[in-house]
C-alpha cells in the first residue's frame, strides 16, 4: 500500500524536508497576519482591556500543548505496536515542541493572571495543575528517551510511558467543566456559536493555524535530524 | 500469584533493615515539617494531611528502586519473563508484595504521626482510610516507572521525574479527603474516586508493567 512507502525512514527524508519548508513559511506568514489582527484589527475587550490580547497566544498554544501530546502518544503506540523505525522518531521528534507549548500556555497564562485574577499562580486551580503535570510528563518523557542508550529500546519505554500519561489530557480538557475553579471555561466550541466577537476569534484561529503549522516544521526538522543521527 | 507475594515477604523479612528505612524515612519527613515551618499548633494541623500524604508519596517512591532491581541483577526477572505464569500477575503480586511492605506500614502508624500533629480524633480514620486506599495506587503506578527505569543510566532521579506527575492525582485526592471531612463536609466523595483509581490501576498498571519489564529486558 502506498500508505507505508513513507513509513521508511529514507523515503520520509526529503518528503520532511519539503515539509519543514512548506509549513515553515505558512507559519510566518499566518503568525504575522494572526499578529496583525489581535493586536491592531481586534476590538478592546470591555471587561479585560488590552491584557485580553494575550488569548491569541495562549489559547492556542494551550491546545498544542494538548494535541501534539495526543499526536505524540498515537505515534509511541503505533511503534509499540507495528514495530515501525519511523513511529518512535516522530514522537521523540513532536516531545520538545510539545513542552515549549506546554511552556508557553503556562508562561502566558501566568502574565494574563497578574493583571486580571491578581495573581501568576494558583495552586486551587485544576486546569493549571494538570497542565503543569502535562509539561512534566514532556520532560519526564525526553529525560527517559534521553537516558537510554540504544535508540530502538528508548523510543518503546519512552513510547509506554508517553501512552501511560495519556490519561492526563481529558483531565486537562475537562478541568474546568469538571472541577469550576478559576480559570474560564471554554469560549469556543464546535457546537455553540463563539462567545466572543468575530475578529477575536479569526484572529485566534489563524493564530492556531500558525502554531499548527509551525509545530509540523518543527517536527519535520527535528525528525530529519533524528534520521540523519541514527544514520537511518 | 501466592507463590510471589510470598517470596518477595520473605526476602523482606531477610533484609528487615531495608523496611525500617523507608518507615523511619516516612516519620523523620513528617518530623522536619514542624521545625521548618514553625510550631504553631493551628497552622500545622491544617497542614498535617498534606505533609503527611507528601511523605507517604515520598517514601513509596524511595523503596520503588528495589522493586525489580535486584531480580534484574540475578537474573530472576528473566525466568519469570520466560516462566508459564502471565508476567501481568506477577508484576501485580509484585506491586501487592511492594505495598505490603512499604505502603502498610505508613497506613498504620500514619495516626501517631496524626496525633503528634494534634490533628482532631474524628480525622485519623479519615487519613488512615485515605492512606490505605491510595498507597496500593501508587505502589501499582510506581511498578511501571521502576520497570521503565531497570539497568538505566541515573535510575533513581529519573524513576522521581517520571513517577511523582503520576501520583499527583492520588496525593489531591487522598489529602483532599482528610481535608474535606476536618471542614465538616465528609470525605466520602474523594475516597471513592481513590477507590476508582485504585481499579483503575489495579486492572491496568500490572499490564503496562509487564510491557515495560520485556521492554526493559530485551
Amino acid at each position: 500500500m502506498r500508505w507505508f512507502w513513507y513509513a521508511s525512514p529514507q523515503t520520509f527524508y526529503p518528503l520532511a524536508g519539503k515539509l519543514a519548508r512548506w509549513c515553515g513559511f505558512a507559519a510566518a506568514l499566518l503568525s504575522a497576519a494572526g499578529l496583525y489582527i489581535g493586536f491592531f484589527v481586534a476590538p478592546t475587550d470591555a471587561q479585560q482591556g488590552e491584557a485580553y490580547r494575550i488569548i491569541f497566544i495562549h489559547v492556542p498554544a494551550a491546545w498544542m500543548s494538548m494535541f501534539i501530546y495526543v499526536v505524540m502518544a498515537f505515534w509511541a503506540a503505533l511503534g509499540l505496536a507495528l514495530n515501525t523505525r519511523l513511529s518512535g522518531m516522530m514522537a521523540s521528534a513532536l516531545a520538545p515542541t510539545g513542552a515549549l507549548f506546554t511552556f508557553i500556555a503556562l508562561w502566558t497564562g501566568a502574565l494574563w493572571g497578574r493583571p486580571t485574577w491578581g495573581a501568576y499562580w494558583v495552586w486551587g486551580d485544576a486546569r493549571l495543575m494538570s497542565e503543569l503535570i502535562l509539561l512534566f510528563l514532556y520532560f519526564g518523557f525526553m529525560a527517559l528517551h534521553a537516558s537510554i542508550d540504544d535508540p530502538r529500546r528508548a523510543d518503546r519505554a519512552a513510547g509506554l510511558l508517553a501512552l501511560v500519561g495519556v490519561v492526563n489530557i481529558p483531565i486537562i480538557y475537562y478541568s474546568v467543566k469538571w472541577w469550576n475553579t478559576l480559570h474560564q471555561g471554554a469560549s469556543v466550541s464546535l457546537t455553540s456559536a463563539p462567545k466572543m466577537a468575530a475578529t477575536m476569534l479569526s484572529g485566534m484561529l489563524v493564530m492556531a493555524l500558525a502554531f499548527w503549522m509551525y509545530s509540523i516544521a518543527a517536527a519535520m526538522l527535528r525528525v530529519r535530524c533524528i534520521i540523519r543521527e541514527r544514520g537511518a | 500469584m501466592r507463590v510471589v507475594v510470598w517470596r518477595e515477604l520473605l526476602v523482606a523479612m531477610r533484609r528487615r533493615s531495608d523496611v525500617g528505612t523507608v518507615l523511619l524515612f516516612f516519620v523523620i519527613v513528617v518530623s522536619l515539617f514542624p521545625l521548618g515551618i514553625g510550631a504553631d499548633p493551628d497552622k500545622l494541623r491544617v497542614l498535617a494531611p498534606g505533609i503527611i500524604w507528601v511523605a507517604a508519596l515520598l517514601s513509596s517512591m524511595l523503596s520503588l528502586g528495589r522493586l525489580f532491581a535486584a531480580d534484574y541483577a540475578d537474573g530472576t526477572l528473566e525466568q519469570m519473563l520466560l516462566g508459564a505464569a502471565p508476567l501481568g500477575a506477577t508484576a501485580a503480586a509484585k506491586a501487592f508484595a511492594h505495598w505490603l511492605v512499604s505502603g502498610l506500614p505508613l497506613v498504620a502508624i500514619a495516626p501517631l504521626l496524626a496525633l503528634q500533629y494534634d490533628l482532631p480524633a474524628g480525622l485519623y480514620g479519615m487519613l488512615a482510610l485515605s492512606l490505605l486506599l491510595g498507597t496500593p495506587v501508587l505502589s501499582l503506578i510506581g511498578g511501571i516507572g521502576a520497570a521503565l527505569t531497570l539497568g538505566v543510566r541515573g535510575g533513581g532521579v529519573l524513576l522521581a521525574l517520571l513517577v511523582l506527575p503520576l501520583y499527583v492525582p492520588v496525593l489531591v485526592m487522598g489529602a483532599g479527603s482528610v481535608e474535606m471531612a476536618s471542614a465538616g463536609l465528609g470525605g466520602q466523595g474523594q475516597l471513592l474516586i481513590l477507590g476508582a483509581m485504585l481499579i483503575v490501576a489495579a486492572a491496568f498498571a500490572p499490564w503496562a508493567t509487564a510491557a515495560a519489564l520485556r521492554i526493559s529486558s530485551e
